[in-house]
């Protein structure tokens, strides 16, 4: 199949040897597990159960609100022992509403009714269940997938398109997923199309991984799944870049895939929807790469939704040398961690533990205007006007130059040679042009109270001069009415 | 002798040509003379907290587009008021050097609220909510931190606090500029 | 707890010492074939325009109140020293050098604001203020007599000449360049053919065996330097084809039109500053366009007007003039050849699904 040309992009060390050959693994269940509420793109999910509670595995404890959401399930049975604050896992490290889950060790799954025939059901009811097990994108973004799904199914979308390009240096969840329960991804591939009514069914795996490939391709044989090997380059998984590589098409500008025809799915969503429309099994765990050259024995390991990173390291050995920096996902787009007392949520995909030696960071220096940012965006985007807007305070002028069309995929930042922190810039300057609009509304409903109050006092005053002309005039009328009663007397 | 006629004539000439022009110009081009201050007090937060030192944004608005006030006059409008007005009026203002305000807003010590009512009788936006010897609580979304209730408060129980973080407002900070 | 790190976490091992140290390495060998061909004076000449640069640099951070040392030996000031030094006349007494360089690094790139702030390339600037205040002294080329010979200076005849006052003279045959000479014998009426018999030897100007500065001398070296910067990815190869191009085209067709007024292609290739400024001039990323088109016109405009000033202009030499001017372009360039957005076509509108 012919590939199409993207435009910059970067080669990191992929440091994927490290864990590429690790078997999937489970996590035995902790003895805690603190499960947030919001683990997704939306809105926070409200808790339907109460502290004391029994719940077995897979029970709703919160269902989903508003358009956009998804539903947390229990990631074993056990007893609810707290619903509250718990630091999220966010480069902030705030509290996000968690609830606290103490496993009973028996974990023992609320049986749900599974179709004899999966394939036969209707696009409705499979996204019906996806949104029923609570399953968003394992990519990273994790934005609610039965969303996606009708949108797509609404706008006829034409081509499935299956990211396994797994393209952030360090992560080997989704090669090993399809290494291992190939047969099941593809199940999950299957349903998805049939869940949109898709005509052609793409899954793009970068070319460092030829076993995933091979062994996608002879499961894929003879169904309408085509397996097409992509080139090795970050960040291929990005959804634009992967559809570009894959049909030569462009996502518009403020646009979705859909105008384009398009639904991308990660594969470890793929093989989410399998597992829920299969087996009647919910969102409760996860494929997570634990690896960084601080872990002992870095693995590929299959973790309840809920669990600490801490008991991931502790499980794969413990640390080598003492980390100086954890991660949550990928090297590239990854979010440092505080500590290890950070729950994996459904979009994690990796946990990584770095030495001083991984992270090569250097003192910053001034821009040469070498332009090796400019070449490595797979936007097109000039880094280093921006950032030169940014600095001069002049965010509109960052905003002419495309600062909205940025993916924060970090591919600037990764090849300056100055060590400049581009897209820490981008993201800056993205929170504060929110932060802006935030004060600008609040100031507009502000205005509008002060002129409310206002007028009000003005027609109280006003009333008041009326009821008080009234008294007056009522006075008048009694005192004039008293000297007639009086001059008739 | 004729050389000076002819001076004379050609400069009065021009004169009255150019003349006629000014005065045509002035006519049909003329500018609305309020229309300065109008479009500076939309620009304004319209709150009317008066911590400019003036009576109202109206009053403000007035004295920025007779050149007595400098744009960075309003503390609640932060940089970024300074910033518009600063493009508006074509001032040059070294935006480095305006301190960004963090948003403040009043809150209750439940406390020591004795319900007295003075502060929601002053708020200019509203924003506080209560009755006759009952606690008093600020509402977040409408307050300006104007420090008008602050004043008023017999007890101290109202206090200026930053907003609160949360996940959904924080956002990354500006990157140290280290060269 | 400290403030988190914002990703990438990883970072490629390159930083901006780096590309500096690169391109000096890659400045080696023709500097030391001009070192041999010219002797101590040449050695001199480059350690006291880099000593003065390294001393002006150092200052002028000093009173900017920032840290001195890291920016200093980050080697941005050597390199301007360096390639400054390459264009003096080898055998040019100290105080052009020290003049020469404060003025790059002082004028040239600190009242700018320092490394990547400047708009025009410090070592030219400095260079054509040299060409223009001191004409005679930047216009007095020696022939080469090689380091260690018998006629050569020897170390301390070689501080003579760089240190010594005015009156100095060692007995050295001083000649025009090529395109010096080839310039004022046209003044003079004579034919092309005439003027270069004897004086154009494609063999030696290959090697550099011809008057000339430090860095006039091997087109080849300068040459596989520059391969070297491309094959490094220090450098893009859009400006250097571009600015041979932009002199090699028009130097062709006019050689063609009429061979015994216009130079050929050789000549203009292997004399003059040509290959130094395609390749290390002409290339410095702060003062050239940031994407592949604008490079291109870049070097184009470079290739031209250095044609243009050495066939018509008054001096025999364009390359510093030639990029000094195309320098200043560069934010034009740059304004207007921005690269297409993701979605978005040419103009940024977003395309239509």
């Amino acid at each position: 199949m012919k590939l199409f040309r993207l435009q910059g992009g970067i080669h990191p060390d992929t440091c994927k040897i490290l864990s590429a050959e690790q078997p999937i693994r489970s996590l035995p269940l902790p003895n805690w597990l603190h499960i947030p509420l919001q683990q997704h793109i939306g809105a926070s999910a409200k808790p339907v159960v109460k502290v004391g509670d029994r719940v077995y595995k897979g029970q709703v404890i919160a269902v989903s609100q508003g358009a956009v959401s998804a539903s947390i399930h229990a990631s074993t049975s056990g007893e609810i022992a707290a619903i509250g604050n718990y630091p999220a896992p966010h480069p902030s490290g705030l509290p996000i509403f968690t609830i606290t889950l103490k496993p009973d060790g028996a974990d023992r799954w609320l049986e749900q009714e599974v179709p004899d025939e999966p394939l036969t059901l209707s696009p409705e009811a499979i996204a019906m269940r996806v949104n029923a097990a609570g399953i968003v994108g394992l990519g990273g973004a994790a934005f609610p997938s039965a969303v996606k799904l009708n949108v797509s199914r609404r706008s006829q979308v034409q081509t499935l398109i299956i990211n396994g390009s797994e393209c952030e240096p360090y992560l080997t969840g989704d090669d090993r997923l399809m290494r291992e329960r190939t047969s099941a991804v593809i199940q999950g591939i299957r349903l998805l199309r049939h869940a949109v009514g898709a005509q052609d069914v793409l899954v793009g795996i970068e070319d460092n991984k030829s076993q995933a490939i091979t062994a996608m391709q002879f499961a894929a044989m003879g169904t309408e799944v085509q397996v097409i090997p992509i080139p090795t380059l970050y960040p291929m998984g990005s959804e634009k870049q992967l559809v570009k590589v894959l049909t030569g098409k462009e996502v518009p500008a403020n646009g979705r895939l859909a105008d384009i025809s398009v639904l991308v799915h990660n594969v470890g969503t793929a093989y989410a929807v399998r597992q829920a429309i299969y087996l009647g099994r919910p969102l409760v765990t996860r494929v997570v790469t634990v690896s960084g050259g601080a872990v002992a024995k870095p693995s590929n390991l299959e973790v309840p939704i809920g669990t600490l990173v801490e008991e991931l390291f502790r499980f794969c050995g413990g640390f080598r040398e003492t980390p100086v920096r954890l991660l949550m996902g990928g090297p590239m787009m990854g979010i440092q961690l505080p500590n290890t007392q950070i729950p994996v949520v459904k979009g994690t995909s990796g946990v990584l533990a770095f030495t001083a030696q991984e992270i090569t960071g250097n003192r910053i220096s001034p821009c040469i205007r070498c332009a090796s940012c400019l070449r490595a965006c797979p936007i097109g985007l000039q880094p280093l006007e921006m950032v030169a807007r940014i600095r001069a305070h002049d965010l509109n002028g960052a905003i002419r130059l495309g600062l909205k069309d940025c993916i924060a995929c970090g591919s600037c930042s990764y090849v300056c040679p100055a060590h400049i922190p581009l897209v820490h810039y981008f993201n800056y300057a993205k929170g504060e042009l929110a932060a802006r609009e935030r004060i600008k509304l609040k100031q507009e409903a502000t205005r509008k109270l002060a002129e409310e109050r206002m007028e009000r006092l003005a027609r109280l005053a006003r009333e008041r001069e009326a009821a008080a002309a009234a008294r007056q005039a009522a006075k008048a009328a009694k005192e004039k009415q008293a000297n007639v009663l009086a001059e008739a007397i | 002798m004729q050389m000076i006629g002819v001076a004379i004539l050609s400069l009065t000439l021009l004169g009255l040509a150019l003349g006629f022009l000014l005065g045509t110009a002035a006519y049909y081009l003329k500018v609305e003379g309020n229309t300065l201050a109008a479009e500076l007090e939309k620009l304004l937060p319209g709150s009317q907290c008066g911590q400019c030192g003036f009576p109202g944004c109206t009053a403000a608005a007035q004295a920025l587009a007779n050149g007595q006030a400098a744009v960075t006059l309003c503390p609640p409008g932060g940089r970024v008021l300074v910033e518009t007005l600063a493009a508006r009026l074509g001032v040059e203002v070294n935006l480095a050097q305006v301190k960004e305000t963090i948003p403040i807003i009043a809150e209750v010590q439940e406390d020591l609220c004795i319900g007295c009512t003075r502060c929601f009788k002053v708020c200019p936006t509203d924003a506080i909510l209560g009755a006759a010897k009952q606690i008093h609580v600020v509402f977040r979304e409408a307050c300006t931190g104007c420090n008008q209730c602050i004043a008023v408060c017999p007890t101290e129980s109202l206090q200026l606090k930053p907003v609160p973080v949360t996940l959904q407002s924080w956002y990354w900070e500006r990157p140290a500029m280290t060269v | 707890m400290n403030l988190p790190t914002h990703a990438p976490h990883i970072h490629s091992p390159t930083h901006i010492g780096q590309i500096m140290n690169n391109v000096m390495l890659a400045l080696i060998p023709a500097t030391v074939l001009g070192f041999w061909l010219y002797g101590w004076p040449a050695i001199n000449l480059w350690l006291v325009c880099v000593l003065a640069a390294l001393a002006t640099e150092a200052l002028s951070l000093h009173l900017r109140g920032l840290t001195v040392r890291p920016t200093l030996l980050d080697g941005s000031a050597m390199l301007t020293a360096w390639l400054l030094a390459l264009s003096l006349p080898p055998w040019a007494p100290w105080w052009i050098a020290v003049i020469g360089t404060i003025f790059a690094i002082l004028v040239g790139k600190q009242v700018f604001g320092g490394l990547g702030q400047n708009v025009f390339n410090p070592a030219m600037i400095a260079r054509v203020v040299l060409l223009i205040s001191f004409p005679v002294e930047m216009t007095t080329w020696i022939t080469p007599i090689t380091l260690g010979s018998e006629q050569a200076p020897h170390f301390l005849e070689g501080l003579a000449i760089t240190f010594g006052s005015s009156g100095t003279t060692f007995d050295a045959v001083t000649s025009a360049s090529l395109l010096g000479h080839v310039k004022v014998e046209l003044n003079r009426g004579v034919d092309l053919q005439a003027a270069l018999t004897g004086y154009f030897i494609p063999h030696d100007a290959v090697w550099g065996w011809h008057s000339g500065s430090l860095g006039e001398t091997s087109a080849v070296l300068l040459f596989l330097g520059g391969l070297v910067l491309i094959v490094k990815r220090i450098i893009t190869w859009h400006i250097p084809v571009a600015m041979l191009i932009g002199v090699l085209l028009p130097a062709g067709l006019m050689h063609a039109l009429n061979p015994s007024h216009y130079l050929g292609l050789v000549p203009h290739l292997l004399h003059g500053g040509l290959m130094l400024g395609a390749f290390f001039i002409a290339t410095d990323p702060v003062t050239s366009p940031n994407t592949a088109i604008g490079q291109w016109i870049f070097g184009l405009g470079c290739g031209l007007l250095t044609y243009i000033i050495r066939t018509w202009g008054n001096y025999p030499e364009g390359v510093a003039f030639a990029v000094l001017i195309m320098n200043a372009t560069t934010p034009v360039i740059d304004h207007y050849l921005r690269p297409r957005i993701y979605g978005r076509n040419h103009k940024g509108e977003a395309l239509l699904p």
